[in-house]
């Protein structure tokens, strides 16, 4: 690859990243919408529900899209960083999912095994690889 | 695997930012290869080997323990 490729590379990238940025604050918004609206703005008008929840969902897969394109733009050894942090991600995802729920279905805790926590903890773990891993390979 | 890339970078008065630039990856790529933290995938050792005109082998190495 030359240097010129490499500039058109840079750039790409952060036109990449702008679009998810882009992408993912208005699925946010779209989720607001979705989850207030029927309650605060249209009065739980069915039509109009499913309509927000709609442009919510198809949101959502122009923000997946986006993080691919973002992805596929990484080099080698960001695509090792952010694999590794995926696969540590997943692993206790599914591990913490599964014993969070199971410590609510046997009356262990006293709050709900609720999705939202879930998806924190998802959050959090992706980015705590993610920093880990860069410390790891610099 | 042991490589000669910090070697051949400073010979040829390169900035790990000039090479990554020029190879086509990301400077952080270059530091991590520099250290033997990470090995390059095949296409970057050509990249390497082409740019400073030698071959693979004589770049990146095993060494037994």
């Amino acid at each position: 690859m030359s240097t010129l490729n490499y500039i058109k590379m840079k750039k790409e990238r952060k036109k990449h990243r702008y679009q998810l940025a882009a992408w993912t604050w208005s699925w946010v918004a779209t989720m607001a919408l979705a989850s207030f609206g029927p309650k605060y703005i249209w009065d739980d008008h069915t039509v109009l529900t499913v309509l927000a929840v709609s442009v919510n969902f198809a949101n959502g897969i122009l923000m997946l899209i986006a993080n691919r394109n973002l992805f596929n733009n990484f080099d080698e050894l960001e695509r090792k960083i952010h694999l590794e942090s995926l696969a540590l991600t997943l692993g206790l995802a599914v591990v913490v999912g599964l014993t969070f729920t199971l410590l609510n279905h046997t009356g262990l805790i006293g709050f709900n095994a609720d999705i939202s926590s879930l998806v924190i903890f998802i959050g959090l773990t992706y980015l705590a690889g993610v920093v880990i891993n860069t410390r790891r390979y610099s | 695997m042991k490589n000669k890339l910090k070697v051949l970078r400073a010979e040829h008065n390169y900035t790990q930012e000039d090479l990554a630039d020029i190879i086509g990856v990301s400077r952080q790529t270059i530091n991590a290869i520099e250290k033997e933290k990470f090995d390059p995938s095949l296409p970057t050792a050509f990249r390497i080997s082409k740019l400073f005109k030698m071959p693979i082998e004589s770049i990146f190495y095993f060494e037994d323990a």
